[in-house]
């Protein structure tokens, strides 16, 4: 434990590194918080729940902090619902059997964007006849445009971005341009700020009849990351990022790195031939290509993160590293110490693991570090070639995905450069406190 | 070869005559050997590639379900064999896919199988793709693969050599003055390599070609292709500036940290102090003191970095768009090309293999040590 100390000391000297350590801890505490609020079950159900779970988010919007930027105003998603204060509701019987249901949706549009899309949701109840709803859009400045008249199933959706009656009658401008758009702007329309009303006049013929309807403007911005092209939030997809990201980046540089070094210690006590068979291995492995392989395997057998992990582990274990811990392990085997070890009866595998590999430890740490950022990297990697594990959300899925969906040709930055900025401050942070690291532990470097 | 082969006594000069063949053949001998084990190795690694992509006689399963439903729709297409009864037919059908099975060797178990495609996959008899085709149209293998190197090797020779000169200049610049404040930046940038060039592909893509507009999203030349040699020329190297960028930047840092570093270990030697003391120039130093001996260590690292960037460029090469060799490894595994799969990583192992072998050869011609006992001048 003092040794731990004494180089967290040391370390501290390093500004790099306590800048590198602090973006380590909030990663890691990031992670935590993940795997507490939002359960691996429920992150899979929101990723992969389908247009379902995010029918009332918009598709591709900006995440919502780009409106602190001076000149940016940009609309957020409205959702108004009959338990909202802005929505009233009278029911009124007209004659027998006949019912007006009336719903007033009332809100401030302050945006300077149009909204992306309007859709409403209507759900009604009824024994044999169908309730009507017809649908009226009233303007800040008075204006009064009818939408559309709808008979409502059980359910039914009008999306006002599909409805060509409307959009014939606003002039051929897009229904959630059109709606919003200033009359005195001219051909560059504008939207004119105001409080705005959608009047839902339901006629019913039964008495238990009944309409609810559930507004959504859809805006261009969403939550703090904004969201994808299957209207996904894209935060989630971030929030669990870094614990998979962590993990697939530690354990794999555990994995490679211990077994590497268990074997050049076994090679390096045993000698002769195994020595001769782990080096011949080696040379195969060196001229194994690595990606390549992994790229079949994740085409052919399986995409899952932990068997990729697993791959990255094999493939790992006869790595050129080995040559180069042979190299120590063979000045160390000679040490007096283990001539003792050997003298009192130490049996083989209690000096290579009490006494080989514990020397090693200190050149080691360093490079180990500096691997984790190298493996976070290579899931991103599979994921942009489309190895992505198939069910879990990661950053490197993300990029996939906005790589695929043309994010750079679009001009949706903010989807390339979410993930791509938590990767490189994973990335930074691990290098910094690794080539800090390095300089404590290799004494030659320092004062350089 | 001047100093020191001019003795003033004949007799030392004769002697090296003699022994310098000797060294000559030492090398060639030690180039031999590697030369075997190497190919023993490539021929290890080829067998494994070849076991992974046919998953154990999988993927063979694979190509035979094709075969039936490519025979089964056939035979079902023909007019002529309209006629026959269905049990007839269903004769026929077998009768043709054992044929089509044996004319593609399915019939023979699978451990002489992978025998056949290792002999065939080392002899580059990379066979026919079943879903691509070159350009020019053919299904060879080979030939998809053949046409596909030129733009790779185009893209990481520049890269490489790029890199590799500007991080040793800006080292020995850096080792010369250090502590400066460029200094402390590029030690200070050297943790961004820890990013793959892919990843600065995009960051340059998104900053080049989409908002500013100034260099193309990808590709190799414009579409379509410039007619004059001089235009076709342009368009490639304007289309080579960000997949090399990307390369450059993402290893650049790291690698002038560690040539620095390296070269001030060097320049910190007594020999260095002596030569300083004697009042040489500091290039003078640099080139007969610090980079002579270093050399074989240079050569090492360039050798590296080329190793290790081969199959780097799967991701670099799909991302840019690049129609290289790695572009199409990645459009192979899409549609589970196993020809075309198994093929390129013949070509990267055999790649891989040249590379270490001529580094292998460089280094006996180059390291002082290997030649030390067959001539006692070591002169490099």
């Amino acid at each position: 434990m003092t040794a731990a100390r004494r180089t967290l000391s040391a370390l501290s000297r390093y500004p790099s590194a306590i800048a590198g350590l602090l973006i380590i801890a909030a990663l890691v505490l990031l992670s935590i918080y993940t795997v507490i609020a939002i359960p691996y079950s429920e992150a899979i159900r929101l990723w992969r729940g389908g247009e379902g779970v995010w029918l009332e988010t918009p598709r591709n919007a900006l995440p919502s902090w780009v409106n602190l930027f001076p000149g940016v105003n940009l609309p957020d998603t409205l959702i108004l619902d009959t338990e909202s204060d802005l929505v009233t509701k009278t029911r009124q019987a007209v004659s027998d059997g006949m019912t007006d249901i009336i719903t007033t949706f009332t809100f401030d549009y302050t945006a300077d964007e149009f909204p992306q899309e309007i859709s409403l949701f209507l759900t009604s109840k009824y024994d044999q006849k169908r309730p009507l709803v017809s649908l009226t859009w009233l303007t800040p400045d008075g204006r009064e445009i009818r939408v559309a008249d709808v008979t409502v199933e059980r359910s039914a959706t009008v999306r006002f971005s599909q409805e060509s009656k409307l959009e014939r009658r606003l002039k051929g401008l897009k229904p959630e341009i059109g709606l919003f758009a200033d009359p005195e702007a001219g051909d560059d329309p504008k939207p004119l700020q105001g409080v705005y009303q959608l009047v839902a006049a339901g006629l019913a013929f039964e008495d238990e009849s009944d309409v609810d309807a559930r507004l959504v403007i859809y805006g261009q911005v969403y939550g703090l990351a904004g969201t994808d092209h299957r209207r996904r939030d894209l935060t989630l997809a971030l929030m669990w990022g870094t614990p998979v990201a962590l993990a697939f980046g530690l354990l794999a540089a555990v994995g490679s790195v211990v077994s590497t070094l268990i074997i050049a210690a076994i090679g390096v006590w045993f000698g002769n031939l195994i020595d001769a068979v782990i080096q011949r291995v080696t040379e195969v492995n060196m001229i194994l290509p690595g990606l390549p392989i992994l790229i079949m395997i994740g085409a052919f057998y399986s995409r899952s993160i932990w068997v990729m992990l697993g791959v990255v582990i094999l493939l790992g274990i006869f790595s050129p590293g080995i040559k180069s811990y042979r190299a120590i392990f063979l000045q160390v085997k000679e040490s007096p110490y283990i001539e003792a070890a050997q003298a009192y009866g130490a049996g083989n595998f209690r000096i290579i693991f009490l006494y080989l590999i514990p020397r090693i430890i200190p050149i080691l740490v360093p490079q180990f570090v500096v691997l984790i950022p190298s493996f976070v990297f290579l899931e991103a990697t599979l994921a942009v070639l489309n190895l992505g594990d198939p069910v879990l959300p990661t950053w490197g899925k993300v990029l996939s995905d906005a790589r695929t969906n043309g994010a750079l040709y679009q001009g949706h930055y903010y989807w390339v450069l979410e993930p791509a900025a938590l990767l490189l401050l994973s990335g930074l942070g691990f290098a910094m406190v690794g080539f800090a690291l390095d300089r404590i532990f290799n004494p030659r470097l320092r004062e350089l | 070869m001047t100093e020191t082969a001019l003795p003033l006594q004949p007799g030392v000069k004769t002697e090296e005559k003699t022994k310098a063949p000797s060294a000559l053949v030492r090398v060639a001998q030690y180039s031999l050997v590697r030369l075997i084990a190497l190919f023993a190795t490539v021929v290890v690694g080829v067998y494994l590639t070849i076991m992974i992509a046919n998953m154990g006689g999988y993927v063979d399963e694979m190509r035979k379900g094709f075969i039936r439903e490519q025979v089964a729709i056939g035979v079902g297409l023909d007019p002529a064999l309209k006629e026959m009864t269905s049990a007839e037919r269903q004769n026929h059908i077998d009768k043709l896919i054992s044929l089509q099975e044996k004319r593609m060797g399915l019939d023979q178990p699978f451990l002489i199988r992978s025998f056949r495609y290792l002999s065939d996959a080392l002899t580059l008899n990379l066979g026919r793709a079943d879903n691509m085709a070159s350009d020019s149209g053919s299904r060879q293998v080979r030939l998809i693969i053949l046409e596909r190197l030129p733009p790779t090797l185009l893209l990481f020779a520049t890269a490489q050599f790029s890199l590799f000169f500007l991080a040793i200049f800006a080292a020995l610049a850096l080792s010369r003055n250090y502590g400066s404040l460029l200094d402390r930046i590029i030690i200070a940038l050297a943790p961004t390599s820890a990013a793959p060039s892919w990843f600065y592909g995009l960051f340059l893509i998104l900053i080049f070609a989409a908002m500013l507009g100034l260099l193309p999203f990808g590709g190799l030349v414009d579409a379509p292709p410039p007619d004059s040699i001089i235009d076709y020329s342009l368009s490639v190297l304007k289309h080579l500036i960000l997949p090399v960028s990307a390369i450059v930047v993402s290893a650049v840092f790291l690698s002038i940290y560690s040539w620095r570093t390296f070269f001030l270990i060097y320049s910190s030697e007594d020999y260095v102090e002596m030569a300083r003391a004697k009042g040489l120039s500091s290039r003078a130093i640099e080139r007969r003191y610090i980079l002579r001996p270093t050399l074989p260590t240079i050569v090492t690292g360039f050798a590296l970095s080329i190793i290790t960037l081969w199959t780097g460029s799967i991701v670099l090469e799909a991302v840019f768009n690049w129609p290289g060799l790695g572009r199409l490894f990645y459009q192979a595994t899409n549609i589970f090309e196993t020809s075309v799969i198994v093929g390129s990583t013949v070509i990267y192992a055999y790649l891989l293999g040249i590379t270490v072998f001529f580094l292998d050869i460089v280094y006996a011609l180059i390291d002082p040590r290997v030649r030390v006992g067959g001539n006692q001048g070591g002169r490099v």
